[in-house]
């Protein structure tokens, strides 16, 4: 055994049945009791679990939330587990905080262990702030001594001192999850295992919490396992990253692999489509390639929104057009329009038959980060013949921060950077 | 390889022997086990106009509602013992035990939300709760010995006898026989929730199968005291109105076979509770 290694999973895989809890369940825990326990046969329902992938549909009500993951975590590592929905991380945070057990495997750790997989667990309206810090303290494993020795400088990082002794009802939600992230921080385990906590609260608080977890990961040497779908939260705490895929371990390497080929995992689908058959075709209009990439850039790299992207589009036209011009319109995350552009006036309307390429350059430092898709429309002497939903979609990943900073999102689809000067007057 | 293996701090693994309790690590948790009883004690007096008043009006209002219902209209007579003396013990007793067995029923659904995010022997939770239902216990006491006095005051010969020396253990028992049928209870209905319906419904006649309201020799049919001896509860409370006033009689043999069923059942809940605990959160 290497005496370096803070956390070994061994061949960690996790159960669940899907469905309702209910009628029928009761005939399968006798069967499942009588194989296991009376013919000390295996569980007879862990050969018929499969591939946890939400969007398909299989034949099979109970599936593997992980499957045989195996991997260790050095002492001093402060590893990012990343992955889409459903990948299985937040069920790997849950057995290594043994909130449930692993149906088959085993987790073996070095030191005490403290999970945060929310802040402020176990807070009581009724009870004052104070009365909650030692309420949370205890659940999350501290002595009273250790809370009594720490009060002052957790009161103090929070920055509630006003409202100590007011019941936690009484508080914003904001000033609640202060004081609880404020009591975590103040955790001095060996291991400390984080979900996504840092999303919440204000920018001024959001860069304490960074600045806090860093220290942690950095000060004592300290093992972290962090889980966030905030890649540069990632980027900038972790120099470990796990990459899970449907339950399984896909890939486990250095921070910036990992992270590339996680934001690649949700474009490759979308951001390009090419026909060899053309499907969307009328009128004489036949569409054989789209997509949206980091100018100058392949297919899979990562988008950023400090760089320029182009949406190349290629078409074929079957029957001369007097007039012809595409439109597109620009979508957020929740489908709504920001704006629309057009071929227009830039280009001649007119079309003979051919082959065509069009190629849009969105500028940099325009798009917040986030994800975007657009809507196709061929038109012709103002009718739109073709209108395709969706047609392309895309993610711009966040410029890189310096450490510290703030790593929450700013409101709107564009922050464009607009020409500014400054003049001292006196 | 097995040397090597207990050098791990913490071992994760899915099936643990049926009753393996960390002694260890609870004791570890015990400012939590504080915590918690502090909590359940406070909060339920915050924002109330007479605070923990409301402790005593419990207790004292169902005692007058008892009196009222079961002795003066229907008439059923409670020996020796004064009516007010007589039915306030048996609802504190009963209530205490009432507590220990929805602690137990409740161990996993009321502590869901903690449950779910935070590792922590789960056996402190049940433990605090029979606690601080304890401490509740035992501030409702002061109403009865108010009454207890104000009767020996009149010239009524109560007294203690010896045996009360034997009343901490009585307490622990029905605690525990309270709390090993809640958690068995509740490693069912957890899954089952259908159970939680006859749960209500099974406790209720279980009250009425207890001397609470009425004395055990209400019946002289020797058929039917038979089966009302399979109580368990019935010696608890028969036993304690003996001790504290000296009238009826101590009933030994019923002592020993509530002790030996309280703690075969305690056994039984905990094995339940942590079969159950690992793995809970799935159910649930």
């Amino acid at each position: 055994m290497n005496n370096n290694i803070a956390i070994s999973f061994e061949h960690v895989s996790k159960l669940y049945r899907l469905g309702v809890v209910g009628t029928g369940t009761l005939s399968q825990d006798i069967h499942r009791w009588w194989v296991r326990d009376v013919l000390k046969k295996g569980d007879p329902y862990l050969k018929i679990g499969q591939t946890n992938d939400r969007s398909t549909k299989g034949d099979s009500d109970i599936v593997y939330a992980l499957q045989d993951i195996t991997f260790d975590v050095e002492k001093g590592d402060v590893v990012g587990i990343v992955g889409k929905n459903g990948a299985g991380k937040s069920t790997l945070l849950k057995l290594l905080s043994r909130i449930t057990a692993p149906s088959t495997g085993c987790i073996r750790a070095h030191g005490r262990i403290a999970s945060l997989l929310e802040v402020g667990t176990g807070f009581h309206p009724e009870l004052t702030g104070r009365e909650n810090i030692y309420m949370n303290g205890s659940i999350m494993g501290m002595t009273k001594h250790e809370i009594d020795r720490k009060i002052d400088e957790i009161v103090n990082f929070a920055g509630i001192e006003r409202y100590i002794d007011t019941p936690v009802k009484r508080y914003s939600s904001g000033m609640t999850v202060r004081l609880g992230f404020s009591v975590a921080a103040h955790l001095e385990p060996d291991i400390l295992v984080v979900d996504e906590v840092l999303a919440v609260g204000d920018a001024e608080f959001q860069r304490k919490a960074i600045g806090k977890m860093k220290d942690v990961s950095q000060g004592g040497g300290r093992t972290v396992l962090f889980v966030s779908h905030n890649m540069t939260a990632v980027k900038s705490l972790c120099h470990k990253g796990v990459l899970l895929e449907n339950g399984m371990l896909k890939e486990i390497g250095n921070t910036d692999d990992i992270v590339a080929h996680y934001l690649r995992q949700g474009n490759a689908i979308d951001n390009y489509r090419r026909w060899d058959e053309p499907e969307i075709k009328k009128e004489g209009f036949e569409l054989l390639e789209i997509g949206v990439r980091a100018k100058g850039g392949d297919w899979n790299k990562t988008m950023r929104v400090d760089n320029e992207t182009e949406l190349i589009i290629r078409y074929r036209i079957t029957e001369p057009y007097e007039a012809i011009h595409l439109t597109f319109h620009m979508k957020n995350e929740q489908g709504q329009k920001i704006f629309s552009f057009s071929s227009g006036k830039q280009v001649n309307s007119k079309h003979t038959k051919g082959t065509y390429e069009q190629i849009y350059t969105l500028p940099a430092n325009f798009f917040n980060w986030g994800n975007y898709s657009l809507d196709l429309f061929v038109v012709s002497q103002s009718r739109a013949f073709i209108i395709e939903e969706d047609i392309v979609s895309f993610t711009l990943s966040n410029r890189e921060l310096a450490i510290g900073s703030w790593m929450g999102k700013e409101p709107g689809d564009i922050t464009p950077h607009f020409p500014c000067t400054e003049t001292k007057m006196e | 390889m097995t040397q090597q293996s207990n050098e791990w701090d913490l071992v994760i693994e899915p099936k643990k022997k049926l009753l393996s309790i960390d002694f260890a690590e609870i004791w570890r948790y015990r400012d939590l086990y504080k915590q918690y009883v502090k909590r359940d004690i406070v909060t339920v007096y915050k924002q109330t106009i007479f605070g923990p008043l409301w402790f005593f009006f419990s207790p004292i209002f169902t005692t007058i509602m008892y009196m009222f219902v079961f002795n003066t209209l229907a008439g059923i007579s409670t020996g020796d013992i004064p009516p007010a003396v007589f039915y306030m013990s048996g609802n504190i007793l009963w209530g205490y035990f009432a507590a220990c067995f929805s602690t137990g029923q409740n161990a996993f659904l009321s502590n869901q939300g903690v449950f779910s995010k935070v590792y922590f022997p789960r056996l402190v939770a049940p433990l605090s709760g029979i606690t601080s239902s304890f401490i509740k216990t035992m501030i409702q006491i002061l109403p009865l010995v108010f009454i207890y006095g104000y009767y020996v005051s009149q010239g009524v010969p109560l007294h203690f006898t010896w045996e009360a020396l034997l009343l901490p253990v009585i307490i622990l028992l029905i605690a525990m026989m309270g709390l090993g049928i809640g958690l068995i209870v509740s490693s069912l209905t957890v899954k089952y929730r259908d159970l939680n319906n006859l749960v209500a419904f099974g406790l209720q006649l279980w009250m009425y199968a207890t001397p609470v309201i009425y004395p055990v020799d209400i019946t002289s049919n020797p058929k039917l005291s038979m089966v009302l001896k399979l109580n368990p509860l019935q010696s608890v409370f028969t036993d304690c109105r003996y001790m504290i006033t000296g009238m009826g009689c101590m009933d030994w043999t019923g002592l020993l076979y509530t002790a030996i069923f309280t703690i075969t059942i305690l056994f039984l809940g905990v094995i339940v509770f942590n079969r159950q605990e690992r793995t809970f959160m799935d159910t649930i």
